[in-house]
């Protein structure tokens, strides 16, 4: 008799020349969900890992309890934000297609994570993002020359050149440094939210990593270690839908929210509308004070879409089908955020198009200023001696004498 | 001034160290309440408290990457991997992000984490509970790698790694933990107090990372080694006779170029000997660099004694193990060389 058994090979919804479908998108309702106090005990919300917070409606009003209460004022503000991290990626991105820099990472459309988030905790809270997190150090404030230089690997680069672009980091700014090996920077944010609780401090810890990396095995340590210790840490999936070529389904989305994978381990899960700047703010901020009274960690699932590629090497109308962004039903952050502005009397299209214009100024004049510090190809370069610092404290006898070997062929005197 | 074993020894750096720095913590498999499976944190829980000595869930990628973020964090994690074959889980953590993480952000963040680990055979350990991977760790960029073979030097070194800013993997080769093993496992168990690396100061000292000890003087070569082969060395040599020089190198990386030049370019004679596999072990790393700054002085081939190329036998732990005989074996080669 024949074996009952099937091997399931998840596949997406659509492929290129398909129509796009997301009807495996289970959404609630804008304000439907209720906000359970802070300190609610995590087996009293389970039902948050699977619906969605929600504040903003189709037409930009906003929706329920979860509503933020920002000003209007700071509203603007993220606005900006969120252009500015447009317009620099989208600048960045060119750069790239022009030979200007190796390598880019737009954050297209998942853009109100990293401004909601940011603006929801404290300077003293400690980031640990990923590499589509470039509006988190944009929030910050981050001088956009800084991040240019790094992906130019030029003499202002924080980085000396050693690291590939998009790794940023910014100490001052409490913004760790991104690493190219996936999910490793979440058990570095439980552990940074262990010792802020050993020492008796109330700054807690945030990471980020993609639908993908869950299922690393970091992504399982980190929850373990964050549920056993209850460490105060904030941590965030982004589900963008896509992980370079694989939807979801491969990282194992088609059965269970990703918000749900700490149920198991007693850490509540909150799945919210990614693409929606109050409902993200609003659920950052609960987690937030959760952890900072010692009611533990938080995973959070941002639902949105990878507007673009995953990377400049990446050619997604290989995979999905072209027209799959404009099909999802959370829509633009962008243009969500400007809509409820706008309904709230404090917007107007005039005022957008305006502001738009003078984010993607501030990028080019940036660019400028990045340049003069060198590119790939000319104006000042790093010292190649500096190649052999930072290895260990202090540079060992073996690498001074490389260093030597490498000058003496470049004809350099040491 | 006491006589310790090798285990007391640590437990007593772990102490003096924790004493002097708030900031250092351990955490680690089963070292809290328990106080460690070879007993290295016995009684500093109850000391120190609960929230620096901290029993870890057993995910050794999780006790090393949640140490990165504690040491990111201003504290001095001592990170206990309960053997040296548990540490695989963890290596994506040492390598990518430990050792790197000074050199990526261009030295704007660091974690000055210690990661104990017992390692070696001669326990009945078979393949899981008897490798020396410290090749592994010695090939690396950003990291020291120390191990020690007797009681004095563990708690110098042990103190010198967790002071360190840089990372450091601290190997504990666990068959001498309760005492000297010459190789021989016919011979009763002799006990540190037969020894004078058991005898131990209780107060706080440090021996800096990178000095190698000349064990044992002597003109006719020189036999570079460290953790229990340098018992096994000192054995051997002792019934020969010959007048050899035994190099322990205590500390891999960094290594101390100067001692080994020094002494093969007296005696132009090398062998070295380590338990750990022979291809591409640290040996070759030292044969090369024996080459490279003594070539000239040498009267005869570089010599290696390692562990086979299997893995790490059960049945036949002493015919993997290279003890005495194939240690005299080998410096007969290289004593009858032209």
């Amino acid at each position: 008799m024949a074996s009952k058994s099937r091997l399931h090979i998840p596949r997406p919804s659509a492929r290129p020349g398909e129509v796009p479908d997301f009807s495996y998108l289970a959404l609630s309702e804008p304000g439907a969900v209720a906000r359970p106090a802070c300190d609610t005990p995590a087996s009293k919300i389970e039902h948050l890992a699977h619906e969605m917070v929600r504040v903003l409606d189709d037409d930009g009003v906003a929706q329920g309890e979860w509503q933020p209460g920002l000003s209007p004022e700071q509203l603007q503000d993220a606005l900006r934000l969120m252009l500015l991290t447009r317009q620099f990626d989208d600048r960045m991105h060119r750069m790239q297609r022009q030979g200007k820099i190796s390598f880019y990472m737009q954050s297209l459309g998942e853009e109100a994570i990293s401004i909601g988030q940011g603006m929801a905790l404290k300077s003293g809270d400690m980031l640990f993002p990923s590499y589509r997190n470039q509006g988190l150090f944009i929030q910050r404030g981050t001088q956009l020359v800084d991040l240019m230089s790094q992906c130019l690997s030029n003499t202002r680069d924080m980085c000396k050149g050693r690291q590939m672009p998009v790794m940023y980091h910014n100490k001052a700014g409490n913004l760790f440094s991104i690493s190219g090996n996936l999910a490793t920077q979440y058990p570095h944010a439980v552990g940074w939210a262990m010792a802020s609780a050993i020492k008796g401090e109330d700054h807690i810890a945030a990471a980020w990593v993609g639908d993908g990396s869950t299922s690393e095995a970091d992504f399982h340590y980190a929850l373990t270690f964050a549920a056993v210790y209850h460490a105060p840490v904030i941590l965030n999936v982004i589900n963008n839908q896509w992980a370079i070529s694989t939807f979801q389904g491969i990282a194992g989305g088609e059965r269970r929210a990703f918000a749900a994978r700490g149920l198991g381990l007693g850490i509540p899960g909150i799945r919210v509308d990614g693409n929606d700047l109050l409902a993200v703010h609003a659920v950052t901020q609960w987690a937030a004070q959760r952890a900072r009274e010692g009611d533990g960690p938080t995973l959070i699932e941002h639902v949105t879409y990878r507007g673009g590629p995953h990377s400049t090497s990446d050619d997604p109308s290989r995979y999905r089908p072209k027209d799959e962004w404009q099909a999802f039903p959370l829509g633009d952050p962008v243009k969500r955020l400007k809509q409820h502005l706008i309904n709230i009397g404090h917007w107007s299209d005039e005022q957008h198009a305006a502001l738009d214009a003078e984010q993607k100024e501030i990028v080019i004049a940036a660019w400028k200023e990045a340049i003069s510090f060198g590119t790939m190809t000319d104006g000042p370069r790093l010292d190649v001696a500096e190649m052999f610092d930072d290895v260990y404290v202090e540079t060992p006898p073996s690498l001074i004498r490389q260093r030597q070997q490498l000058l003496a062929l470049k004809g350099v005197k040491s | 001034m006491s006589q310790m074993n090798m285990i007391q020894a640590i437990n007593s750096a772990l102490d003096a160290t924790m004493e002097k720095d708030p900031t250092v913590i351990i955490l680690g498999e089963d070292v809290g309440y328990f106080g460690g499976v070879f007993r290295c944190t016995d009684g500093l829980q109850a000391k120190y408290g609960e929230h620096r000595v901290i029993d870890a869930p057993i995910a050794e990628g999780g006790i090393i990457g949640s140490a990165i973020g504690i040491g990111v964090n201003g504290l001095r994690p001592v990170a206990e991997i309960q053997f040296a074959d548990y540490i695989y889980p963890g290596l994506d953590q040492i390598i990518s992000e430990l050792a790197r993480l000074r050199y990526r952000s261009a030295g704007e963040f660091f974690s000055p984490v210690t990661i104990r680990t017992p390692c070696g055979g001669g326990i009945r350990g078979g393949q899981t509970h008897s490798q020396s991977p410290e090749a592994l760790f010695t090939h690396l960029s950003g990291i020291k790698t120390v191990m020690p073979s007797s009681p004095y030097d563990a708690k110098g070194l042990l103190i010198s790694a967790i002071e360190s800013d840089d990372p450091v993997v601290f190997f504990e080769p666990k068959r001498i933990y309760n005492g000297p093993f010459d190789g021989d496992s016919n011979k009763p168990a002799v006990p540190w107090s037969t020894h004078p690396g058991g005898e131990v100061p209780d107060s706080y000292y440090s021996i800096p990372l990178g000095e190698a000890a000349i064990v044992q003087a002597g003109d006719e070569l020189s036999i570079i080694t460290y953790g229990t082969m340098v018992h096994v060395a000192q054995a051997a040599v002792r019934t020969m006779g010959v007048n050899a020089e035994i190099i322990d190198l205590r500390s891999l990386v960094p290594l101390d170029i100067e001692t080994l030049k020094r002494s093969v370019n007296k005696t132009g004679r090398c062998l070295i000997a380590h338990e750990a596999s022979k291809f591409c072990g640290f040996g070759a790393e030292l044969a090369a660099t024996v080459q490279e700054e003594c070539f000239w002085h040498l009267e005869a081939p570089i010599e290696r004694v390692a562990g086979w190329d299997t893995p790490y036998p059960h049945a036949f732990e002493w015919e993997y193990f290279p003890g005495q005989e194939r240690v005299m074996a080998g410096i007969r080669n290289v004593m009858e060389a032209a």
